[in-house]
């Protein structure tokens, strides 16, 4: 199971890696957002992907699964959802004030 | 057990969230967020002195016993770094009122800075990786809004880069973090110290603490610092002195922490990494200095020198070289927020960003000359500066170990820094005027006084080198024997 998610993650990183590397900046950013959930599948798979009851003390189980992970990831989706939504608004507003989505014409660092 | 713990990074975000709420009352949240920053600056203090009596400090959020809760823990070293921070905040506000304008006040800017600090304050004073993670982020957030409010095309153009690299930079942090929670089944600082100095630092978890550096470096700009100028250029100048004294900071103080209390025992391959970026940092940043014309440009190169200069500190490791960097870590803070103000200023009199469009602006503005002349000094290390003894330690540090390399480096990159300020000094301070009396624009008083308080701030610590020194001493006693840490956590 823990090579199954280990792979899977390693497909979402090869398939954000390739939309970060594009030019479009809508892409880039849908590039970071698929780039932190294999971050979150990692996170899981590191803890162990244990059988288990909830991890609750004081009730009658063999073994309980580790909660911090799980906690982890959740904090963690929550920040990507807040980074995510910032950085679409922010291209959204960039592409009002500057007219182009295309990171090649946003570089550089003129003289005003 | 000790509540007072939480406070500076409580207060900010309570502040923060009030402030919402206060929108239009623009006068209201000026005062709020001020005294925010002057009560925090009092707990730092009481906190370093109980420090004194009573070794390292920890507060077990809910009751749980480490190593399984959420703690905060406060040694000299983060203590010092929470003080500082807001002291230059409060100075930086100060600047903010009488320069940031009605529509950024009105757009939740004091709120946003509240943030920011308690951002700041929660990555100095948590105990363990994740909430790091978290601090670092809230910071990030807030700093994402500041330098896009206002909207001007500069300020998205490059606000993009910066959320860009930060976002997969905080990637890297998180995949980093899960592997070391995989290798070693913990992240409290004091658990994770214990348990690999029982394992030993096998080259598994070398590699791991090799990502760390990549992660920290990208956020201190220690090397991998091209986002840095562009992005610190952009914002108002008071979001700016805030940006350059604080943030690159708090990268280092994560490193400084990861590679003291976690990875110290392979020093020959950590270190000497480090070594080698913070060389190569102070020789890009030297030539980046000079390479401009443009003030915040070099103003802000002179931020990545600093960072080369500290994280030599860190490289040698020798108890005067981790002493040096630590009074060296205070000093930039100040001096650097002062640097910013000044240039601002400078670029809000003339309207111009260029230097040599400026010319002869000490004879309309006699005051900012000199304190920019200071602040030039203070940080070439001229010795009743503050800059001055940080650097003699770790001079010191480097020639005991004997890397004479990075003593060269240190003390060349110091000459480039007087130079490229020196620079600055002669094109736009001496020569013609350009400026007539008619249309000298009168210096604000809000504009000076925030000035002359961080020159004060500059000379006091030079000459009160005395009284600070007990406080860096133990900072730096703790940061070079974890032992005194992880007794103060896990052993109670």
């Amino acid at each position: 199971m823990e090579t199954l998610i280990t792979i899977l993650a390693g497909v979402l990183v090869t398939v954000a890696t390739y939309l970060i590397l594009s030019r479009s900046l809508i892409r880039v950013i849908l590039g970071t957002a698929i780039l932190s959930h294999a971050a979150h599948l990692l996170l899981m798979t590191m803890g162990g992907l244990k059988q288990g009851s909830v991890p609750l003390l004081g009730e009658d189980a063999g073994s309980y699964v580790d909660a911090l992970p799980q906690a982890l990831i959740l904090t963690s989706i929550v920040i990507s959802f807040a980074v995510t939504a910032l950085f679409l608004v922010l291209a959204y507003r960039t592409y009002q004030e500057t007219g182009t989505d295309n990171l090649d014409e946003l570089r550089g660092f003129k003289d005003e | 057990m000790n509540n007072l713990l939480v406070l500076p990074m409580v207060l900010p975000v309570l502040a923060g969230i009030i402030l919402i709420f206060l929108r239009p009352y623009v006068r209201l949240q000026r005062w709020i967020s001020f005294s925010v920053m002057i009560v925090n600056a009092i707990i730092g203090i009481i906190l370093l002195n109980q420090i004194q009596e009573q070794g390292p400090l920890r507060l077990d959020i809910g009751g749980w016993e480490p190593p399984f809760g959420i703690m905060f823990v406060a040694d000299s070293f983060s203590v010092l770094l929470v003080l500082t921070t807001s002291i230059v905040a409060s100075i930086c506000l100060l600047y903010a009122f009488s320069s940031i304008g009605k529509s950024y006040e009105n757009m939740f800017f004091y709120s946003f800075v509240n943030f920011l600090v308690a951002g700041v304050n929660g990555s100095f004073l948590t105990g363990d990786l994740f909430n790091l993670y978290v601090a670092f982020e809230v910071m990030l957030l807030a700093s994402y809004v500041l330098i896009t409010l206002g909207g001007r095309e500069v300020q998205l153009r490059e606000s993009i880069k910066y959320v860009a690299i930060n976002v997969v930079s905080s990637w890297i942090f998180l995949i980093s973090i899960a592997y070391l929670y995989g290798t070693m089944g913990t992240l409290n600082f004091a658990h994770l110290s214990s348990r690999i100095a029982e394992s030993g630092q096998t080259p598994l978890l070398t590699v791991i603490s090799i990502i760390f550096l990549t992660v920290f470096s990208l956020k201190a700009g220690l090397l991998l610092y091209y986002w840095l100028p562009g992005s610190y250029s952009a914002p108002p100048t008071a979001v700016a002195a805030l940006f350059g004294a604080l943030l690159t900071k708090v990268g280092i103080y994560a490193m400084f922490r990861m590679f003291t209390l976690i990875f110290y025992h392979e020093p020959s391959i950590t270190h000497t990494i480090i070594g080698v970026l913070a060389g190569l940092t102070l020789i890009g940043g030297s030539i980046g200095a000079i390479a401009y014309k443009d003030v915040r440009q070099i103003v802000s190169y002179n931020v990545v020198i600093a960072v080369g200069f500290i994280l030599v500190g860190l490289a040698v490791a020798t108890p005067e070289a981790i002493e040096g960097s630590i009074y060296y870590l205070v000093h930039d803070m100040v001096v650097k927020a002062l640097l910013f103000l000044l240039a601002g200023t400078m670029i809000s009199l003339t309207g111009y960003i260029r230097i040599d469009y400026m010319s002869g602006l000490i004879k309309n503005y006699p005051m900012l000359g000199w304190m920019f002349f200071i602040a030039m000094l203070s940080l070439a290390g001229v010795p009743p500066l503050s800059g001055f003894i940080g650097k003699l330690l770790i001079g010191q540090g480097t020639v005991e170990v004997g890397s004479y390399i990075l003593l060269a480096l240190v003390f060349i990159s110091s000459l480039f820094v007087l130079y490229s300020l020196l620079r600055v000094f002669l094109i736009s301070f001496w020569g013609e005027t350009i400026i007539s009396e008619e249309d000298e624009e009168p210096l604000k008083k809000g504009w000076l006084i925030p000035c002359v308080l961080l020159t004060v701030a500059t000379i006091g610590l030079g000459l009160g080198a005395e009284t600070i020194s007990v406080y860096v001493q133990d900072a730096a006693n703790t940061l070079l024997n974890p032992d005194i840490y992880i007794d103060a956590v896990l052993n109670d």
